[in-house]
């Protein structure tokens, strides 16, 4: 019997596989498919202080190997999900993460404040990096300041585990996962989505809405395995990798690169079942590597 | 809480109905899971070059002694041709059962069922599921010429069937908010359902509003997964953005801002 189990901070994984925010609902809608206390962990769609409806239709554009998506954080906001969502799914026996979403300073200080109430939340991810909103968002993870400030208010406030989810569209993301590592995060998770764009060359229009939106999917993987393997060579606190994981290959790359913990995300909406079946790969790859704990796998890369 | 499957089916038949529809015939090797009118399934295609998503479809007839399913695919764009050049013994992904079906009319109702192009399909579903007398269900179905109608005959056993066509090749000429089952009065019918092109869907709800009778659409927005967590095919409706996948695709009209 392989040894899964990881942990980041005081978090602990039962295994490393979990589903990215944005991809798994609030998990809920993930238990129609599968038993939720499989998996790892669950990063639950981003929330905001106040109810945000998102971004107009069409929010989503197929591209070769991913997709674009502009969504813009559309939720119910953080007291909606605090009395309807989270008494429905804090029993679930895995790790449920917050991704946590402020258009200034001030708003990701109370929105943290109100999660911390939430004795089955035992960790945030501190979005600084969506592409789909207008104000805030990604314009604290594009740079160093920016991102510093962001997560030394929040650090004020928060206990717990604290993650920050960072952007690739930046110059050297390793700067910035620094940054926020002098700031007090306790891991970083990476890669948000890439800007991107489509043109319907028929009719000559964008094909999303907002003309722009962040690409998804196996097209940004080697990418996304690069920054990984940048980030965890340049930072000594633990990396959560993403970024078009399509497999248990994928995923035991990304912790090969550096990554102790992944999210499954895009791939969800093809296969809504497969963090399952990567769990069940992985263990059969380190019987085969004859590997007992999956921590050895980090960083393992060989050159 | 409402139990949803991926599974691998085995085609069984894929047809061409006319210049633009297939009917595609699945089956399982285990149970399926009830499965209502107004439902539908994702479709892997299999194609990893291009066409990365699922596709969606209406579900059109179920055979639960069989575990078949079918459905109409009417090529649209790359992900759809591909589906209809499958062939018979080849497997097929399917994520399924998703979306809400319609509401079922009451034992005393009298319902018209409107379908246009490929919207035929749920359509018939439910005239065969509501368990009505067929002097209770008229069917109408619109299409731009005779060519372009399915072949649905045997269906008569389950409702009356009208025709409507552009060209006035089959049936009565005009869209089917022209013919006189339409024009006729709505009030005569407890509900109305419709599924098929948006523009013919919204003239069927401006007038079923006007005369007030219960009317539900099916709505095909744009989607990635089909369960709802991409918020993706989201509608404006009275209740803010709802995910056409989950709250629908099936949505009364009256919580629509048509």
């Amino acid at each position: 019997m392989v040894d899964l189990k990881v942990k980041i901070h005081d978090l602990e994984f039962k295994n490393p596989i979990t589903l990215a925010s944005g991809t798994c609902g609030f998990a809920r809608e993930m238990a129609d498919f599968f038993d939720p206390s499989i998996v790892g962990g669950f990063f639950l769609k981003g929330s905001t202080l106040k109810n945000r409806d998102g971004n107009a239709y069409p929010r989503m554009a197929e591209t070769p190997a991913g997709m674009l998506n502009a969504v813009g954080l559309q939720n119910k906001g953080i007291d909606y999900f605090i009395e309807n969502i989270y008494p429905e799914i804090k029993d679930y026996d895995t790790q449920l993460i917050i991704n946590v979403n402020g258009s200034t300073v001030e708003d990701y200080i109370a929105l943290t404040e109100r999660v911390n109430e939430l004795d089955k939340i035992r960790g945030i991810e501190l979005n600084i990096s969506c592409p789909n909103v207008k104000e805030g968002g990604m314009a604290f993870g594009v740079s160093c300041p920016g991102a510093e400030m962001v997560t030394r208010e929040v650090r004020k406030v928060y206990d717990k585990t604290l993650i920050v989810k960072l952007s690739p569209n930046v110059t050297d993301i390793s700067e910035i996962a620094k940054a926020v590592e002098r700031q007090g995060a306790d891991a970083v998770s990476l890669v948000n989505t890439f800007l991107g764009m489509a043109i319907d060359a028929e009719t000559r229009k964008p094909k999303l809405s907002t003309i722009t939106g962040g690409l998804s999917g196996p097209a940004i993987k080697p990418i996304a395995l690069r920054m990984v393997w940048q980030v965890a060579n340049a930072v000594k606190i633990p990396v959560i990798g993403m970024g078009g994981i399509m497999n248990a290959a994928d995923a035991i790359e990304f912790m090969l690169a550096g990554a102790s913990v992944v999210q499954i995300g895009t791939a969800v909406f093809k296969d809504p079942l497969l963090a399952v079946q990567i769990i069940k790969e992985l263990e059969e790859y380190m019987d085969r590597h004859n590997i007992q704990n999956v921590n050895d796998l980090v960083g393992g890369l060989q050159m | 809480m409402t139990k949803k499957f991926v599974a691998n089916f085995v085609v069984v038949e894929n047809k061409p109905l006319n210049a633009t529809n297939f009917l595609i015939k699945v089956k399982s090797d285990s149970t399926l899971p009830p499965i209502f009118p107004g439902q539908f399934v994702n479709v892997e295609i299999n194609d990893s070059k291009e066409i990365f998503l699922r596709r969606p479809f209406s579900i059109f007839e179920v055979d639960q002694k069989e575990n078949t399913l079918s459905m109409i695919v009417k090529i649209l764009g790359r992900g759809s041709k591909k589906l209809t050049e499958i062939e018979p013994g080849n497997q097929v992904s399917l994520v399924y059962p998703l979306g809400k079906s319609f509401t079922y009319p009451s034992s005393t109702d009298k319902v018209l069922l409107i379908g246009g192009g490929s919207g035929v399909a749920p359509m018939l579903f439910l005239a065969k599921e509501a368990g009505l007398d067929k002097t209770q269900v008229d069917v109408l179905l619109g299409a731009r010429t005779k060519e372009d109608h399915i072949d649905v005959e045997h269906y008569s056993k389950y409702a009356q069937l009208h025709y409507a066509t552009e060209d006035g090749s089959k049936g009565e000429k005009g869209f089917v908010t022209q013919h006189s089952v339409f024009t006729s009065g709505l009030r005569k019918y407890d509900k109305i359902y419709a599924c098929g092109p948006d523009g013919m869907m919204r003239a069927i709800a401006k007038v079923a509003k006007a005369e007030d009778v219960f009317c539900e659409v099916s709505l095909e927005n744009l989607m990635a997964c089909g369960f709802g967590v991409c918020l993706c095919c989201i509608e404006p409706t009275q209740k803010g953005n709802l995910c056409v996948c989950t709250d629908g695709p099936v949505f009364n009209i009256k919580d629509l801002k048509w």
